[in-house]
């Protein structure tokens, strides 16, 4: 059985204090938040002040915040929904954009909007000048991830939403990676739209928002018993949005710690993978403080990762989200990484209760698996 | 301390079952895992649990585990079933719509939206009873229709519809058959091998599961593509993508399981249970039960007492957790578009209550409604011109009312 959980991006263990908010609504207090009676109420008045604190969490006002079941779906609803109600013009996205925005994107493109990728440079930032050259023609929306998922990478958001707003065009962005680990501030951000996640902070999975300025006129993406007024369709999910509330209120508490901690683990670690001649992806660039992508050359990244999670320790090879590719990452092509490199990638993401003899251990461990394999792939040849 | 209201409003909502509740904490706690991560046991054992899930909900409606699709909710569900199917066959099959008047709003807001979007469509009236006439149904459909919707257990009033007869009727004029069963699931017994449906759609928060989970049914055989409506990293096969819920999904696979095994025995209860409230509550004059009694759920009984307003209705009964129309849309004091589809005055719309009743409902609950319902519903009365006049023997719908 793995023991040791360096995989924090791809999703996080539920905090205890969150768990305790969410457990009333899950076994005792029941009641369909748009129901009158007493029950109802009770669910309505958890759900207003679960977004008061999703709300305090990134300065955004709590009119700000409509709730969805994940963050897949809020980028979806901002990429969908904001440029259905405009006249047909350019979706631009960053190369390095989890699919749920990209995707959504070339859905659009299906319906008659152009999708247009823009560049990123060998750190994972996006290409200012490409981004002007391409804001030359008519654009909807600009979308560009606040924290890179895969190399913790940080966009400089406030001048793309500049440059934005300077072409006229609504700017949008996947903050869900940076949410509790860098302040993430709607307000600061120049962001028309902003997408944050539950499960990737230590609250449950189901849950998420779309903080967006309430005079973009969006489109909705479920119809029905008009709930978010009107905006975001189905019966809340009460648990759930309490224990997102909960868990934004612990995140921005622990902030400071998390940064600090996590910071100095990866520092420990990424100066023992230079001694085992890795190439960190993204290390140039200010990045997410607990986010390290690296690889070793003439090492698959599958082969990798399964001989760590054998050893008790699991970590990711890419995106957790694109299933089963085995496809180099998408992230990494884009910076013009070199494709055999590419395959060989190895995602760890700390969280607070990671620690420093874990980290130790999980350095030796790699030092011997690399040994180990590297012998394989000799005698294999 | 104040005293719990009795909850009578199962079709709104249900209670967590404390079995299935304790099947999902687990998958809060230590198996926290996304069941998409490929490289670690985290991941491995969240996916299993969600395998595990998806046959308990195929086995409940006698589906195949590939043909369940996770969603966040029967809204969602009904949402991907209609859009996606309507988008996907708009161009071979046309664009013109069939559904019930009847629907929930997670339906007719849909087709309302694809008729902006340039689709036609045909709101079939339903009977007084509140099911579908199958002549009218046959009769509305076109060469171009491509999709027809219509509930298997209306939310308000409870009443059964016919599917069989209705997808028979698709089947024979190649129209895509969606079914929203949100309400039936633990109800009706529901068998995807022999029914000719082509998407059904799922919620777990109506059948003792938990909330922000549901499930589209996408048959295989013979297959119906949809287009998906949240892309991104390919979860579902491409259907719906989305970081899956482990918790909830377990949620609603035990939720499930039990209905399944657990449903002939609870029906029989809640049966007995609902044909002495309505027995305890036709002992008040003019009342009417809205939607036919036999066809219908045992759980549901909607019942209009005239002569009472509405609004004071639900003041006076505070002690019951009850609907006076679906949930939904209760915060607005329209009356329900349900029951005025059956062709109800705006007034005994406004003056009824949705009593659904469930697995936790107990003798003493409905005997206190009883009571309670006969006392409030007396002194309203005493209050009321309108029944003072018809005490009286004056036809209230000849007055001529000033005007002021």
């Amino acid at each position: 059985m793995t023991s040791v959980f360096f995989d924090h991006n791809s999703t996080t263990a539920l905090k205890t204090e969150v768990l305790e908010a969410m457990l009333p609504f899950m076994v005792n207090q029941q009641g369909n938040a748009s129901s009158r009676h007493s029950f109802g109420r009770a669910a309505r008045t958890a759900i207003e002040h679960a977004r008061e604190q999703v709300a305090t969490a990134v300065n955004a006002q709590p009119s700000q915040v409509l709730f969805t079941a994940s963050g897949t779906e809020s980028n979806n609803f901002a990429v969908q929904g904001i440029c259905s109600n405009l006249e047909k013009g350019q979706i631009l996205t960053s190369a390095v954009e989890h699919p749920c925005v990209s995707r959504p994107a070339l859905a659009m493109q299906v319906r008659g909007w152009q999708a247009r990728s823009i560049n990123v440079d060998a750190n994972c930032n996006v290409d200012m000048n490409d981004l002007q050259a391409l804001l030359a023609m008519p654009t909807n929306l600009v979308s560009v991830m606040l924290a890179n998922n895969e190399t913790g990478a940080i966009q400089k958001i406030p001048a793309i939403g500049e440059l934005a707003r300077q072409h006229k065009a609504y700017m949008h962005t996947d903050a869900v990676q940076a949410l509790g680990k860098i302040n993430v501030d709607f307000a600061a951000l120049n962001v028309h739209a902003m997408t944050i996640s539950s499960h990737k902070i230590g609250g449950p999975l189901g849950a998420g928002a779309l903080v967006l300025d309430k005079r973009v006129d969006i489109q909705p993406l479920l119809y029905g018993g008009g709930q978010e007024r009107g905006l975001r369709s189905g019966t809340e999910n009460i648990p759930a949005i309490v224990g997102f509330g909960a868990a934004c209120e612990l995140a921005i508490k622990n902030l400071a710690t998390f940064a600090h901690h996590t910071l100095h683990l990866r520092e420990v670690l990424e100066a023992g993978l230079a001694k085992l001649n890795a190439t960190i992806f993204g290390s140039e660039s200010k990045r997410i403080p607990n986010t390290s992508f690296f690889a070793f050359p003439n090492i698959e990244g599958e082969t990798l990762v399964t001989a760590l999670d054998k050893k008790g320790f699991a970590v990711a090879s890419g995106s957790a989200c694109s299933s089963d590719s085995s496809e180099p990452s998408h992230v990494l092509l884009a910076m013009g990484v070199d494709e055999d490199l590419a395959r060989g990638a190895v995602r760890v993401s700390f969280g607070a209760n990671n620690t420093m003899e874990q980290v130790q251990h999980f350095l030796a461990v790699l030092e011997s698996e690399l040994v180990r394999l590297r012998n394989l792939t000799a005698i294999a040849a | 301390m104040e005293r719990k209201p009795i909850y009578l409003d199962y079709s709104a909502t249900t209670p967590v079952d404390p079995r299935v509740a304790e099947k999902m904490i687990p998958y809060l706690t230590e198996h926290f895992g996304n069941p998409a991560s490929r490289s670690h046991t985290y991941g491995w054992t969240a996916e299993k649990a969600v395998e595990n899930a998806r046959d308990e909900v195929a086995k409940l409606v006698g589906a195949d585990s590939r043909e369940i699709v996770w969603t966040s909710g029967a809204t969602e569900s009904n949402n991907l079933a209609i859009k996606g199917a309507a988008h996907f066959y708009a161009a071979s099959k046309g664009k013109h719509l069939i559904t019930i008047a009847t629907e929930h709003k997670a339906v007719i807001d849909v087709v309302r939206e694809l008729e902006r979007q340039g689709f036609e469509a045909t709101f079939i009236e339903p009977e007084p009873d509140g099911l579908v006439d199958l002549a009218k149904f046959n009769a509305a459909i076109r060469p171009d229709t491509v999709l027809a919707s219509v509930m298997l257990v209306n939310n308000e009033i409870g009443v059964i519809q016919d599917i069989e007869s209705i997808g028979k009727i698709c089947r024979e004029n190649n129209v895509i058959f969606h079914v929203d069963a949100a309400q039936a699931t633990g109800k009706v017994k529901i068998d995807l091998e022999t029914l000719p449906v082509d998407l059904m759609s799922f919620s777990a928060h109506k059948t003792y599961g938990p909330k922000g989970i549901g499930a589209l049914y996408v048959r295989r055989k013979p297959r119906i593509r949809i287009e998906a409506q949240m892309h991104g990293g390919g979860h579902e096969r491409g259907m719906r993508s989305g970081t899956l819920p482990t918790h909830q999904i377990v949620g609603m696979g035990e939720a499930f399981r039990i209905a399944r095994e657990e449903m002939e025995l609870e029906n029989a209860r809640i049966r007995k249970l609902r044909d002495r409230l309505l027995a305890g509550l036709q002992t008040i004059e003019e009342t009417y039960v809205n939607g036919d009694l036999a066809r219908r759920v045992p759980h549901n009984l909607n019942i209009s007492f005239n002569y009472v307003e509405g609004e004071s209705l639900i003041m006076a009964v505070k002690d019951i957790a009850v609907s006076s129309g679906s949930a939904c849309t209760s915060a607005s004091l329209e009356p329900s578009y349900v029951l005025r589809a059956l062709g109800r005055s705006d007034e005994l719309a406004h003056s009824s209550i949705r009593f659904s009743l469930g697995r936790f409902t107990t003798e003493a609950d409905v005997d206190y409604t009883i009571e309670l319902m006969k006392s409030k519903i007396g002194k309203l009365r005493e209050l009321s011109p309108l029944w003072e006049m018809f005490k009286d023997g004056i036809d209230i719908s000849k007055v001529q009312w000033a005007a002021h």
